[in-house]
């Protein structure tokens, strides 16, 4: 009897130990590894930018933490690449349901200079009601982009006007403001939402 | 000269007669299908459209270039997204299709880039857009305007 309880217990301890080997794998090398260091980008209590929401109020990174974040770069008038990644996003937020009310959803523009808040709230608007649309001066720009180890670059275009190059994939904090992982702009679409997941998972484990 | 069957005309009739025209164009040599575009906030940010080219026939085809009386600088455009996933955006230059082959103008890969538009795109309406073949054939096809959020033909 004793000697049973024994065994159960032992038999306990070695699958906890498996699972947290597994998860260490999951995370360290498996499908879960984050980015190689130096592309990562960094805590969010590390990063220090003032930007302006797409109603006015003043946000920067402590604005993120206590709820999982999604965070992407962008611009309005980009014709391709954005409009599809904020209606991924919507999609994605749409699937999720409920459990999406606990995420910052935030765009931020790489183009300050014709993304004005009025700008930003016209163009998000359009899409998901929880995504939120974050503008600010160029050099703060330059400062969240640092932070998430996120590029962009202004390009002549030919019709006279120019366009931005930029960083399309969408990062994905957890509550903590720790750095999960991030959604590659060609990544297959199913692969999205249990990615997500994770980040909102991730909550649950600090909470409990 | 292949045979390029649809003209402008019978596009403007069928649009007329109230079909929603997303199949058109050459009945042997390039049908073009599942066009659409997003509608776009005023006139001063350029729209993309969207479709597959096929070539039914049996010689290659090679499309060297659009027009459209909606915008003044149509072009085809083809987004990348390197290792590091930076999007950029340039001319696709010409682009051969081979017998029985097909190209698709899709979000994150090739578009219809539509640079100085001169009127807003508006969502509902359609608006014509004309390739052109480098043996002097064009397909115009009627391209549906859907939502601003709009992810695909079906939308
Ligand atoms: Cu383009």
């Amino acid at each position: 009897m004793r000697r049973r309880a024994i065994l159960v217990y032992g038999a306990a301890v070695v699958g906890a130990v498996a699972l947290m080997l597994f998860v260490g794998w999951w995370r360290v090398d498996g499908p879960g590894a984050p980015a190689p260091v130096g592309q990562r980008p960094v805590t969010l209590t590390e990063m220090d930018f003032r930007l302006t929401d797409h109603e006015g109020n003043a946000v920067g990174p402590e604005t993120l933490i206590g709820r999982p974040t999604m965070a992407f770069f962008g611009f309005t008038y980009c014709p391709d690449v954005c409009p599809t990644t904020l209606s991924d996003i919507s999609g994605w937020l749409d699937d999720l349901g409920d459990e999406a009310d606990e995420m910052n959803v935030v765009f931020i523009t790489v183009d300050p200079e014709r993304d004005t808040v009025e700008t930003m709230a016209e163009y998000v608007g359009y899409f998901h009601p929880a995504i939120r649309g974050w503008t600010g001066p160029e050099e703060q720009i330059a400062r969240v982009a640092d932070g998430f180890r996120a590029t962009y670059e202004r390009v002549p275009a030919e019709s006279g006007d120019y366009t931005m190059n930029h960083t399309a994939s969408v990062f994905l904090f957890a509550a903590s403001g720790r750095f999960v992982t991030m959604i590659d702009y060609h990544e297959p679409k199913e692969f999205a939402v249990p990615k997500i997941r994770r980040a909102l998972e991730e909550e649950m484990e600090g909470a409990t | 000269m292949k045979k390029y069957f649809l003209t402008s005309t019978l596009a403007a009739l069928l649009t007329l007669g109230g079909l929603s025209v997303p199949a058109l164009a050459g009945p042997e040599d390039v049908v073009v299908e599942n066009a659409w575009s997003r509608a776009s906030i005023g006139m001063n940010r350029p729209g993309a459209a969207y479709m597959t080219i096929r070539n039914t026939g049996d010689e290659p085809v090679t499309l060297i270039g659009l027009t459209t009386p909606l915008a003044m600088m149509p072009e085809i455009h083809e987004t990348k997204t390197n290792a590091e996933g930076v999007s950029s955006m340039s001319p696709a230059g010409e682009i051969a299709i081979a017998p029985g082959e097909s190209v698709a103008l899709e979000p994150g890969g090739l578009h219809g880039m539509l640079m100085r538009l001169q009127e807003p795109m508006t969502e509902g309406e359609t608006f014509p857009l004309t390739l052109l073949f480098d043996d002097g054939g064009e397909v115009t096809v009627e391209v549906p305007i859907l939502g601003i959020a709009a992810r695909g033909p079906e939308d």
